[in-house]
């Protein structure tokens, strides 16, 4: 695999020899490990391994716990408590999936956002960024639908909220979610397809994160000035890469291992703070919390969701124009979905030539402001919908969408950006000198 | 793509569309039965009707029952609710959704507090009781009774829908009036629901 020039695997033993002429797995392992990475990679470019981590962390610990759960209306949520209470260290195993998962999102909005600002979307990365954004999707509703199975008050109130969400599309939306639930209101088989879904998801998104890495691979990586490798011959790649193990292995689990420290303290000692009390009461069709959330991750798209009623503007004008059809029940759903379907285009939708926006003065603050409105949806998504918050969260929704449908386009035609590094080779040697960089086209993997 | 003037049409294109035709109805009746089966099962759709004794319930209670899977909220209404509720059609050019909602009217009856409650039983006032489903018509929480939001009504504390006392939506998010189920006297104090 890879654009880049490098060495290849040579079989040496017999058996070697013997394996890689009937299937070349042991090459394409080490094509894959070895790949020529650019050197200047920053503390940004870990949360990769964070994430590869994370999923394996949610598989294995996802798997025993469904030795002990019932996906039974009357049983699930005494099931859940049968092994936080009765079943050997359970009650670890199931803060560690429960916290696994905020931790998963963490890392993927770091790593989201990082390509958000070093370009790492644009060509001839596309396809990565897209098999990304399928992955966040499945991300998503797999988180959802875990959240689902302990049948507890937010998480019986959360699936008819979710589930709704299908039910305002025009026309089929009604039959979509009585087809989706399997009844007209959230129950017996709604729990048990969640349950069957919730568990074979985690391995499509592993094979799309092979696809990833592959599509990546083919490319290269991305780095903090977004220029490219050379690939005149194996000597210039050198020059501006390392090969990945064991240099940036080895920084990746360093960053891991702080990552995890601060993981495995709030699994330790704070297990609930990122979930809801109300969560730990079974679920009663009959009453609906006072004040119904989902988790944090998806606080920012919710609020979006709720932003647009039907006092705004915008929504009066789509049912307007389209004789009723989209209303504000649908355009809140549309807009939703849109905030992430904008992220996805984003491609096509930034028209500079410069990559990292390191070299972009006036991307920078826009990019800085859209951190900060994310936080804000974020914060005005976990706000009852009274008073001031539903204006906020109108505000932070409009900003979402002008970053990418207005300012990205605008930007690359009125911005003079500053011009970057010749090679990744400068740059390095920019930040730690020429002593450092003289003997690292000497390098050698196993070193 | 061949058509009837082209000479150049054979026994083997003939196989080619049969074969391919064949292939994609073959695939679409094996796929349809995966896609069925998340459908409502039989024992799901048998739920049909209940029946409620409401002797129990005094005007200003609200009694909660399931159906279908569903909170149906069967509101016995004192009689200064009764007078709000009607006072409250004057402000029928304000109403998000015109229609009553009910599956025991026509589907074009208007939304009037008359068309929204159910007959009364001999000797109580008309628009005593009033029965409804408690799903958000925004997307299915369970409103809070008992007087809560602007308009005397229910309100919805997942997005802030505000329903009236006749359960007419006024305010936020929700496009439609809380729906009237199919309910019928069985006897004086019994309601027979679906």
């Amino acid at each position: 695999m890879g654009g880049i020039p490098h060495d290849h695997y040579e079989p040496k033993s017999n058996a070697e020899k013997w394996l890689e002429s009937r299937l070349p797995v042991i090459g394409l392992i080490y094509g894959t490990l070895m790949i020529p990475t650019p050197k200047n990679l920053n503390w940004m470019w870990i949360w990769g391994i964070v994430l590869a981590f994370t999923l394996v962390l949610q598989i294995a610990t996802g798997v025993v716990l469904v030795m002990h759960y019932t996906p039974h209306v009357e049983m699930a949520f005494s099931s859940v408590e049968h092994c936080m209470r009765d079943v050997n260290s359970c009650h670890m195993i199931r803060y560690f999936h429960m916290n696994g998962a905020s931790l998963f999102f963490v890392a993927v909005y770091a790593h989201m956002f990082r390509g958000l600002y070093y370009g790492s979307y644009k060509a001839p990365r596309e396809v990565t960024w897209i098999i990304g954004m399928l992955i966040f999707l499945l991300m998503m509703a797999t988180g959802f639908l875990g959240y689902v199975l302990p049948w507890g008050q937010m998480s019986f109130h959360g699936t008819a909220v979710i589930t709704g969400l299908f039910g305002a599309i025009p026309f089929i939306g009604e039959s979509l979610q009585t087809w989706l639930l399997g009844a007209s209101a959230v129950g017996q088989p709604a729990l048990n397809r969640f349950f069957s879904l919730h568990y074979l998801l985690p391995f499509v998104i592993a094979a799309l994160v092979i696809v990833h890495i592959w599509a990546f691979h083919t490319t290269g990586n991305n780095n903090p000035t977004g220029v490219e490798v050379r690939r005149g011959s194996k000597e210039e790649a050198e020059k501006d890469t390392l090969p990945f193990w064991p240099y940036f292995v080895i920084k990746d689990l360093f960053a891991l291992s702080v990552i995890l420290t601060v993981f495995v303290a709030i699994v330790g000692f704070m297990p609930n703070f990122l979930g809801h009390p109300d969560n730990y009461i079974e679920a009663n069709a009959l009453v609906t919390p006072a004040h119904i959330v989902p988790e944090w991750y998806f606080l920012p798209f919710y609020a979006i969701l709720r932003a647009f009623d039907n006092t705004v503007w915008v929504v009066i004008f789509a049912e307007w124009i389209s004789f009723g059809i989209i209303d504000a029940k649908f355009f809140g759903v549309l807009a939703m979905f849109g905030a992430i379907a904008v992220m996805a285009l984003v491609p096509w939708l930034d028209t500079s030539s410069t990559r990292s926006g390191r070299y972009r003065p006036m991307f920078k603050w826009w990019f800085a402001i859209l951190c900060v409105d994310f936080i804000v949806l974020m914060w005005a998504g976990a706000m009852p919908a009274e008073g001031i918050y539903p204006i906020i969260a109108l505000i932070g929704a409009t900003y979402w969408f002008a970053y990418f449908l207005v300012i990205l386009p605008l930007l690359g035609v009125i911005e003079k950006p500053m011009t970057p590094p010749a090679t990744i080779e400068d740059d390095f040697n920019a930040h730690y000198g020429q002593t450092a960089a003289s003997d690292n086209s000497a390098a050698s993997p196993a070193e | 793509m061949s058509t009837a003037e082209d000479d150049h049409t054979t026994r083997r294109d003939f196989i080619y569309y049969a074969t391919a035709g064949a292939g994609a109805v073959i695939t679409g009746a094996s796929v349809w039965p995966l896609v069925n089966q998340m459908n409502p099962s039989a024992d799901v759709l048998a739920l049909a009707s209940i029946r409620q004794d409401v002797s129990a319930v005094e005007p200003g209670m609200q009694l909660t029952v399931l159906w279908q899977g569903k909170p149906v909220f069967i509101r016995h209404r004192t009689g200064s609710e009764i007078a709000e509720a009607q006072a409250q059609d004057a402000e029928a050019a304000e109403f998000i959704d015109g229609f009553a909602r009910n599956e025991n009217l026509e589907a074009t009856a208007d939304a009037s507090d008359a068309n929204r409650v159910m007959p009364s039983p001999e000797g109580e006032a008309d628009g005593a009781w009033i029965v409804q489903m408690g799903v958000c018509t925004h997307l299915g929480c369970v409103p809070l009774g008992d007087g809560a939001g602007d308009f005397g009504g229910w309100f919805c504390p997942c997005h802030g829908s505000h329903y009236d006392l006749a359960g007419r939506i006024r305010k936020g998010p929700a496009p439609e009036n809380l729906p009237v189920p199919p309910a019928r006297w069985v006897d004086a104090t019994t309601i027979e629901l679906g």
